[in-house]
């Protein structure tokens, strides 16, 4: 399974944000992608999970698993929004999209001891605080299978420890076999993880 | 498919969810229509079907902008145009039209005989006035669903909303409020208009889902 980007560009209302990247990203690898803001980091996050289309270049995953059609099928995206409802449950939400997108390794329960909302689940996900919030919508990376995650600025509002136990799971996966493309400014704690850079020009 | 139906249930029925309002609504629309009309009964009698028919019309548009729009604020949307692969989006599309209909539309059906006995209309008038909505208002939710797809990204597209989909429930209109009076003046048929609305949802069921779903996918951004 590998990830391939050939001649990619970007474009955001007319305006070209990038154009002619090439990359390949394999199997226990991340990609990290850094740059300034309105570099086209999270453009590019969105293309690959097939959220806006491409201006030009073409984008595959070259020997997927069996069960997933395609990229987009192999994806999980985690953007700026956490994709969960205010007036559910944690549990609720995250039964929702287990329900919805295929049951994982993990069940809830455990993928809510993996970001340490254990005792809280029953809560509704709108008395959380931003930290938790983004730790709940971590756990739905978690309960169901998808090779490839997409992750959009993944660490924001989490504390250190958060950090910490976050780059435990990103690497648990990579060495799972599975691809991780990161839009972030901040390091992940990833070893060997490879960094493209957008939009060189401050 | 049936987690979404019953999640957006869940939505709905919930704190801010909205079902509660087009009911209210449309009691509101047919309460005050006796104090504008005025006292004559027979008037009232005679209006009843297409006042229940308006009043349900305009409380179903209502809520129908927020049909996608809530879960584009809190980025379920992209989720679920992602989910693809899994689940065609016209399917989901429909599913969430159903729990919409559910939640917000079915009860004003099961109100409908109340507030029939308002306008002063006989039995039968209330009996089929309630079955034609029954079977006609999936077919405004279905068309609003469209409406509700290509205005989603608006912040304030409610109004848009209506003022796009209302031309195209005016068919259902015209068959719903035609078989109600059907029902009980002798030489109007009945089963001809109720046969035409229930092809017309049928028909809905079929292209709401399919336009919404090809405006979601070109308005993601």
């Amino acid at each position: 399974m590998r990830l391939i980007a050939e001649n990619l560009g970007g474009e955001r209302g007319g305006e070209r944000l990038f154009s002619g990247l090439d990359f390949t990203v394999s199997p226990g690898e991340a990609l990290l992608v850094t740059g300034p803001n309105g570099a086209g980091k999270s453009t590019l996050l969105r293309i690959i999970a097939g959220l806006l289309l491409q201006a030009d270049g073409t984008l595959r995953l070259e020997g997927a698993p069996d069960a997933y059609e395609g990229l987009v099928a192999a994806s999980h995206y985690l953007g700026h929004l956490n994709a969960m409802k205010p007036v559910l449950s944690i549990n609720e939400n995250l039964r929702f999209w287990q329900e919805f997108n295929g049951t994982g390794q993990h069940s809830i329960e455990e993928a809510l001891e993996f970001v340490s909302l254990g005792d809280i689940g029953h809560l509704p996900f709108g008395y959380l605080s931003t930290g938790q919030k983004r730790r709940a919508s971590i756990a739905r990376l978690l309960i169901s299978d998808r090779p490839v995650w997409l992750l959009d600025e993944p660490t924001a509002g989490l504390d250190k420890a958060s950090e910490l136990q976050f780059a435990r799971l990103m690497q648990s996966h990579l060495n799972e076999g599975g691809i991780i493309i990161a839009a972030t400014h901040l390091p992940l704690g990833l070893d060997g993880a490879r960094e493209l850079s957008l939009g060189a020009v401050v | 498919m049936g987690a979404l139906f019953l999640r957006d249930i869940r939505l709905g029925l919930r704190a801010g969810g909205g079902a509660l309002v087009g009911i209210l609504f449309f009691l509101a629309v047919i309460a005050v229509v006796p104090f504008g009309v005025g006292p004559d009964l027979k008037l009232l009698a005679r209006i009843g079907a297409a006042m229940l028919w308006i009043g349900a019309l305009l409380a179903t548009l209502l809520g129908l902008d927020r049909l996608f729009q809530a879960d584009r604020d809190d980025g379920s949307l992209d989720l679920l145009i992602m989910a693809q692969g899994r689940h065609l989006l016209a399917l989901t599309v429909l599913v969430k039209c159903l729990a919409h209909w559910t939640v917000s539309v079915l009860p004003l059906v099961v109100a409908s005989p109340l507030l029939g006995l308002f306008m002063n209309m006989e039995p039968a008038a209330i009996g089929a006035t309630t079955l034609t909505l029954l079977v006609g208002t999936p077919a405004i939710t279905l068309i609003g669903a469209v409406g509700a797809a290509v205005a989603v990204s608006l912040p304030r597209g409610g109004l848009l909303v209506s003022v796009i989909i209302l031309p195209l429930t005016i068919p259902v209109l015209i068959f719903g409020v035609s078989a109600s009076y059907g029902a009980v003046e002798d030489p109007a048929p009945f089963l001809a208009p109720f046969l035409i609305l229930a092809a017309i949802t049928l028909f809905f069921a079929v292209l709401g889902p399919l336009a919404a779903a090809a405006a979601l996918k070109s308005s993601a951004d």
